[in-house]
């Protein structure tokens, strides 16, 4: 997986990728024992609060309501960012989205020549457009400076979850990285101790050196402000901080669905969003800020807003999946999510991995890739359950099955898929009662050649074939007893009417379990 | 009381034993069962995996079975959780004022069978008597579509002679997932592995739930193993009686 950007349109499928994770024990390790600690971290901070189920309902309203008039919000913020001395640029999708970015470094430069090096803050936006990619096909380094993204980048390696991308390594694989991968002239890393001090420490010389060097920034956004203009990063390293405070050309690149109408709003956002993600009351470091400072040379001295649609308006025009948009970044479905603490991230072939990755990547990609992940998910609802803003995340991945399914129906694919041809034809059996007690009775036919008896005479099934044989691979399968419910009660009433039911049940024909 | 049954399609075809059971428990506490001979499927499985359509002519057949119920009762989380989460949408979709004026006044009146026992009749103690090491599984959709909180527990406590022991990884899916546990046969597999960890780690004989595709996917793997513990449906604990 590492090496490769998770770039959904040339992904294996969620299953085929799962496959191979699965049989990776470490890491399953990792992931497992990460999440767990993320979330009791959660459920204690979430548990002292009395009115939470208030902030989740608030959020989802602010949430809901700010995509019902986006357009507005987002040219008041627009107008507000321009007041205070912020240039506003609209990218339609990642392609004029890495355009306008890579124009902006080059002409950041001293004497009109470009930078080599950009520093950046850990933006799940610019991992989505493979920003460092084109800067590097421009000939700009990006260093990530949020330590979990520097553990990915020099490890090449892919972000596996939206808040711990490097969540899936622990700390003496992320020592070995560091020894292999830091240079820095003058220091030598080989000796590298494996404390967290001493990982901390390492990561704190490598990037002091980037942040008093390099002029030009990157950041993503979590919100921007429409009322002020102003954006807000919310980080717990303070390296997001330097960032956006030591260059002189400060770039942020931002979905449009990370507006929110007022500063007010983020009383709301700010709980629910730390508590959420990582379990803490506040996150260590919030940074907002609007414009430029035009009275003191403090910050930076340009600073530019990119707002990006990529298929944003698409997804809000889905009446039963818009409130995808609502999301605000917090991972608290993928720790919940007991399918992603199997695999971890990299197996959704998208940098949104877990639940929400499993509607945002299909709906992003405008349903022609990523088809595999709305099935990516057992219906368990933990994720709807932790949700800080309420998306109904089973919903949604049930709405998007159904446009998976219309795809594979569409005209001859249907003669070739037999699980669409299986289930339309068991759709035909349940409208009719009389065809669904001639199904029952064919079902017991056809299993007869695959069953076996075990010693209290109940017949089991121990392999399926085809696509079935997912179940029976670890699994038996009882077979159908002789008596189906319906017969047996129909039979009672027969047999003796106005009896007790209860008489019957202990005698009835030996497939009891 | 008349309590119609809505048995679903895979416990009438693959678990009689479980309806029978609700029979028994409910006529002993005095009420009379009927079932409506034309019900299939509440379309739980098309719904759920795409074929939206195709569920659409089951909530048009279940009202027309039921509609005259004066307590519709399922012994399946999952089943009914589909029907309260999803029928009046799916009325919606229909376009049809009547099915919706008719689901609107149905869906109160549609128990899960647990359910239907702690919250509808007030009941905790059925006078049943099972005694054998148990433990109970919370099936996801019981927990949270159907919030049936600690009510099976209740249920199971005020049974004679169980030996109930609580399981580790409670509120942990299964991994069954309908459909899931075929197209994503290798996550599922993971999934069942930590759940029937859990279950051994009880000693219990049984395993117990308000759901048999739950009970069907962990015992699947209980048998794979040879484990020697079963899986049985909460109404088969609470129909048993001393010397029955």
């Amino acid at each position: 997986m590492s090496g490769t950007a998770l770039d959904p349109t040339t992904a294996p499928k969620f299953q085929v990728a799962a496959k191979a994770l699965i049989g990776d024990s470490q890491l399953r390790k990792n992931v497992r024992h990460a999440t767990k600690v993320i979330q009791t971290k959660r459920a204690k901070v979430v548990g002292e609060m009395p009115d939470w189920e208030d902030l989740r309902e608030s959020g989802m309203q602010i949430r809901q309501h700010t995509m019902r008039h986006l357009d507005y919000y987002l040219e008041q913020f627009e107008r507000n960012c321009r007041a205070a001395g912020g240039e506003v640029h609209w990218a339609r999708n990642a392609e004029e989205a890495r355009q306008i970015v890579v124009g902006i470094v080059q002409a950041s430069g001293a004497e009109g020549k470009s930078p080599t090096e950009v520093i950046k803050i850990k933006s799940m936006t610019t991992e989505e457009i493979q920003l460092n990619k084109a800067l590097e096909a421009a000939g700009i380094h990006a260093y990530e400076t949020d330590l979990a993204e520097l553990i990915i980048q020099l490890g090449h390696d892919q972000p596996s979850h939206i808040v711990v991308p490097a969540l899936h390594k622990n700390r003496s694989q992320i020592r070995e990285i560091f020894r292999r991968e830091m240079k820095l002239p003058g220091v030598d890393f080989s000796n590298l101790g494996g404390t967290p001090q001493d990982l901390a420490d390492a990561a704190r010389r490598f990037l002091r050196e980037k942040f008093l060097r390099v002029k030009t920034a990157v950041s993503g956004a979590n919100f921007l402000i429409a009322e002020t203009g102003g954006v807000c990063i919310v980080e717990s390293e303070g390296n997001g901080r330097m960032c956006l405070t030591l260059p002189e050309t400060l770039i942020s690149v931002a979905g449009i669905d990370k507006v929110v109408p007022t500063f007010q709003d983020l009383e709301v956002m700010l709980q629910l969003l730390p508590r959420s993600a990582t379990g803490e009351r506040m996150n260590p470091y919030n940074s907002i800020w609007t414009g430029v400072d035009k009275v003191s040379p403090d910050g930076p001295r340009a600073f530019h807003v990119v707002l990006m649609d990529n298929a944003r308006t698409e997804i809000l025009a889905d009446e039963e999946a818009r409130q995808t948009l609502n999301c605000i970044r917090c991972g608290a479905c993928q720790n919940a999510c007991p399918v992603y603490q199997q695999t971890g991230g990299h197996a959704y072939g998208s940098v949104y991995a877990g639940p929400i990755g499993a509607i945002l990547t299909p709906q992003l990609m405008e349903m022609h890739h990523a088809q595999s992940l709305p099935y990516a998910s057992s219906l368990c609802g933990a994720c709807y359950e932790v949700c800080p803003v309420k998306i109904n995340i089973p919903e949604v991945l049930i709405h998007l099955r159904n446009k998976v399914v219309k795809q594979q129906s569409a005209g001859l694919k249907l003669l070739v898929n037999p699980e669409v041809m299986a289930l339309k034809a068991v759709a035909l059996v349940f409208r009719s009662e009389g065809v669904f007690r001639v199904s029952q009775k064919l079902g017991r036919l056809g299993e007869l050649a695959l069953s076996r008896k075990d010693g209290q005479g109940v017949g089991w099934i121990e392999w399926l074939p085809g696509m079935l044989g997912g179940w029976t691979r670890v699994r038996d399968l009882r077979v159908m007893p002789k008596q189906t419910f319906r017969q047996w009660f129909e039979q009672r009433g027969k047999d003796a009417p106005g009896r007790r039911a209860g008489d019957a049940v202990e005698k009835a024909d030996g497939d009891g379990r | 009381m008349r309590v119609s049954l809505f048995i679903t399609c895979y416990n009438d075809t693959l678990f009689p034993e479980t309806g029978k059971a609700v029979v028994r428990v409910l006529e002993r506490l005095g009420h009379t069962v009927d079932f409506p001979a034309g019900q299939t499927c509440c379309g739980q499985m098309h719904w759920n995996t795409g074929y939206q359509e195709e569920a659409l002519p089951l909530l048009r057949r279940f009202v027309e079975q039921f509609r005259h119920a004066e307590a519709v009762v399922s012994p399946s989380t999952s089943c009914i959780a589909m029907m309260k989460d999803h029928y009046p949408l799916m009325a919606e979709r229909l376009k049809d004022e009547k099915l919706k004026a008719e689901v609107a006044a149905l869906l109160p009146k549609v128990w899960e069978f647990s359910q239907f026992l702690t919250q509808k009749l007030g009941l905790e103690d059925v006078g049943a008597y099972y005694p054998h090491r148990v433990t109970y599984h919370a099936s996801c959709h019981g927990l949270r579509s159907l919030h049936v909180g600690d009510g099976p527990m209740k249920l199971l406590r005020a049974v004679r002679g169980i030996d109930l022991v609580e399981i580790e990884n409670l509120e942990q899916c299964c991994g069954f997932g309908g459909t899931f546990a075929i197209k994503n046969a290798e996550v599922s597999s993971a999934m069942l592995a930590e759940k029937v960890r859990g279950v051994l780690n009880t000693r219990a004989e049984a395993v117990t739930g308000c759901d048999n595709s739950c009970l069907m996917h962990i015992g699947g793997a209980l048998h794979r193993e040879r484990t020697g513990v079963r899986p049985v449906h909460i109404a088969e604990i609470l129909a048993s009686e001393e010397g029955g």
